[in-house]
């Protein structure tokens, strides 16, 4: 230890010379929530990482074995954030699959437009915050006013701005408002406006290609073998969505491209988040018109109780593959629920990609990471 | 040397009095300009509560730094921590005195003005490093060794597109940059006219870019903002000051701010001079007073335009890492302000007319446009991404493949 406290060895096994040691976090603007790394700079050339994780740990997955699984619903929402809707879609799915349930179509068809218009949000977002990394302020705005009228919409449907309890075993807690269909179709024109002016304000700038283009480079096979997933990985040329790959909820219906990167460099995982919310709002359309009047609820006991056994299910989140693994003995509350972040997993390649940068890359990598602290602490 | 001249020393202390006082009200001006120009870029109001157009907001911001605790760090150096703010600010502030407002309007005329506003706009950067080195901070280092280590990139640029001017007026006097000057160097008389007619934008296009370019990086302004980085270094120098020092470090990045406008208007955009004599658009004689004062409200319009240019780039622009901005400095600004200086040179010298000038600076101008475009062209390449879709039944279904092969 030194006299300020922080941990020397870093130096020993880092790969070069360090003169500094600096620690970045947990209180820093650009560390996107309570994320803290401690790098090792050779003056502004950082040298070696090593992340520090666990300051917004709640213990949300031993909390889940005492909760039964509606309020296990809320708990999910608070994992990631600001794809909270994703987040319940993942466990809703889970326990469906173990009691065998078959949803009706039109809850199928509202949770893939709420999903979908939530991936929306985060991308906005991200984008926001990343150009927000690099010191444009503008765009960060325009995006949160453009999310804050997704986000109007989420609370006429389910009462909530962020944190819905919305989706529920076998269905969701209510129908949707009646001029829903009418309200999303405004949405998303006022939304792809917004999405072409950040486009146009940041995607083929001068200054903003120059510090993400050939910044924080990750092969594809590197990329699997950290097991990256989500937008992460495709940028880096490997073609996996499980929207695709392995189907859920009704995805198989709609006819959406997946935009696939080849550079695998922050420019490439910015510009993929771009393309996949224009996408987003195809499938949107399509399942705005495919919806049906019908039930939206199916028939279950009012606390679910899956019979005995284990299922993993995995979907496509705004921030990559999100797994839930789910132990049942039975009872009404799981004997053990597992989830698989994919920001947590997308944080591990941070150390390889950081190395041999400059410190003001660190926050564009990070930021293009996209990660969500309340999904890698849980 | 016994006849000690009172009036002006009177003169001057009374001026600086009134310089300070000129410039506070500057700066809580500009904090609110830019505010108000950000917030319209943003699409949402800015200050609105405290006054009308929250105008009295900046006098609220300025009540409560004051009365704010002042911090000081346990390990930083006391008497250097608190004489960092004191050094940075009298510079920006010393550099005004010589600044004319208009053809009677300054401090102290000297006449090598331009050189002494080069020479002591950089003593800031000292400060800048004793405050980034005596915090005992290590993004308070990182930042002063930046704005160090940035200052070679911009000032030289700064200095030779100066000095391409004083080959045009052969003066360094900022009153002949803006009235004219006629010198006399062996049988040759080179004079100018003064930039009521021509300002020197017309003339040198190539110096103005790389004046504004050089002159956005010593303020430290977005695209430029790199010393005090918010999401990297987190304010950098200033990092550790609050309160009433704090606050002396930001009355002196607005003073600078507006130094460098006004420069650029006074060495490019004629300063006080307006485009046709005041008396010919209000048809009467005026007196000398009315000409002084029409002069230095038009000349201050014309820095607030440039100021407002500058907080436009801060709403556009991201932020250069530091090595990009240097190369940007010493392969592009460095380059490009001999050429203007070594032109302008051949022009003087072999008494060509000035608009030859303009016919030399502006196919280079638009060919280093053209090849920075091109560059940043090839980088920005969206083809890097694809689009992929479901492939066909027939191919196997549910895996993605390249956008056509699919159904």
């Amino acid at each position: 230890m030194t006299e300020s406290g922080i941990t020397t060895n870093v130096i020993d096994k880092g790969r070069g010379m360090a003169d500094m040691l600096i620690n970045m976090g947990p209180q820093h603007p650009a560390t996107h929530g309570v994320f803290r790394m401690e790098l090792a700079l050779d003056s502004e050339m950082i040298v070696d990482v090593t992340p520090h994780i666990g300051y917004l740990h709640r213990g949300s997955e031993k909390l889940f074995e005492n909760e039964i699984y509606s309020q296990i619903i809320t708990l999910f929402d608070r994992l990631d954030y600001i794809s909270n809707f994703n987040n319940e879609l993942g466990l809703v799915m889970a326990v469906e699959k173990l009691m065998d349930l078959e949803v009706p179509d039109r809850a199928e068809y509202i949770r893939v437009i709420l999903c979908e218009l939530n991936r929306i949000a985060s991308h906005l977002v991200f984008i926001g915050t990343f150009a927000l990394d690099m010191g444009a302020l503008t765009p960060s705005l325009y995006n949160f006013r453009d999310r804050e009228k997704i986000l109007a919409l989420f609370e006429a449907t389910s009462g909530a701005r962020m944190m819905h309890n919305f989706f529920r075993v076998g269905g969701i807690k209510q129908d949707v408002i009646a001029d829903f269909p009418a309200r999303v179709t405004t949405l998303l024109g006022e939304l792809e406006a917004g999405i072409d002016e950040a486009d146009k304000m940041l995607s083929l700038g001068e200054v903003f290609v120059e510090r993400t283009r050939g910044i924080g480079v990750i092969d594809g096979d590197v990329a699997l073998d950290w097991g990256l997933s989500g937008a992460t990985l495709r940028a880096s040329g490997v073609p996996y969505d499980v929207r695709i790959e392995e189907p859920y909820s009704v995805y198989d219906r709609f006819d959406f491209g997946v935009p696939v990167g080849s550079a695998g460099d922050c420019w490439d995982r910015y510009y993929l988040r771009v393309l996949e919310a224009r996408e987003s709002i195809k499938i949107i359309r399509q399942a705005l018109q495919q919806m049906e009047p019908g039930p939206v609820q199916a028939k279950v006991r009012a606390i679910a109780r899956p019979p005995k056994g284990e299922v993993y299910v995995h979907a496509e989140n705004p921030r990559g593959d999100f797994g839930v693994y789910l132990v049942s003995e039975g009872a009404e509350s799981p004997y053990r629920l597992k989830v698989r972040p994919p920001s947590f997993c997308n944080l591990m390649a941070l150390r390889d990609l950081l190395i041999g940068h400059y410190i003001a890359d660190s926050v564009v990598i990070l930021g293009s990471l996209d990660i969500v602290l309340g999904e890698v602490d849980r | 040397m016994n006849e000690f001249n009172w009036t002006y020393i009177a003169v001057v202390v009374v001026g600086i009095f009134g310089l300070f006082a000129f410039l506070s009200t500057v700066v809580i001006s500009l904090t609110w300009y830019e505010r108000k120009t950000l917030a319209r870029i943003q699409m949402r109001a800015g200050p609105s509560r405290v006054g009308p157009h929250g105008l009295l907001q900046p006098m609220a911001d300025v009540f409560k730094l004051i009365t704010k605790e002042d911090i000081r760090p346990t390990n930083s150096s006391g008497m250097l921590f608190w004489s960092a703010p004191i050094i940075v600010f009298v510079s920006a502030f010393l550099v005004w005195l010589t600044v004319p407002f208009a053809d009677g309007a300054v401090v102290a005329p000297q006449e090598l003005g331009l050189l002494y506003i080069v020479a002591i706009s950089t003593v800031g950067i000292v400060g800048l490093l004793i405050a980034g080195y005596t915090s005992s901070s290590k993004y308070s280092v990182l930042g002063g060794i930046r704005a160090a280590a940035q200052l070679v990139s911009y000032e030289i640029p700064i200095i030779v597109v100066v000095l391409a001017i004083a080959v045009l007026v052969q003066s360094l006097d900022l009153r002949d940059v803006v009235l004219g000057n006629e010198v006399t160097i062996g049988e040759r008389v080179i004079s100018f006219g003064g930039q009521g007619a021509i300002p020197f934008a017309f003339i040198m296009p190539l110096g103005l870019i790389v004046f504004i370019l050089a002159g956005l990086a010593e303020l430290g302004r977005t695209p430029f903002d790199i010393h005090h980085a918010e999401s990297e270094v987190v304010g950098g120098p200033f990092l550790e000051y609050s309160g009433a020092h704090w606050a002396v470090f930001f009355l002196a990045e607005y003073i600078n701010t507006f130094v460098i406008a006004a420069l650029t208007i006074l060495l490019f955009f004629g300063g006080w001079s307006w485009p046709s004599p005041p008396e010919s658009i209000f048809g009467t004689a005026l007196e000398e007073w009315q000409t002084d004062a029409l002069g230095v409200g038009w000349f201050l319009f014309k820095t607030y335009m440039v100021v407002g240019l500058f907080f436009w780039f801060r709403g556009t622009y991201p932020r250069l890492r530091i090595d990009q901005l240097m190369a940007f400095g010493w392969k592009s600004l460095i380059p490009l302000s001999f050429v203007n200086f070594i032109l302008m040179s051949i022009v003087i010298f072999y008494d060509w007319p000035l608009w030859t000038m303009t016919t030399f600076s502006v196919p280079i101008l638009i060919g280093g446009l053209y090849f920075g475009a091109r560059r940043t062209a090839r980088k920005a390449d969206p083809s890097t991404v694809q689009m992929y879709r479901r492939a066909s039944r027939d191919d196997g279904g549910n895996k993605l493949v390249p956008d056509g092969t699919g159904d």
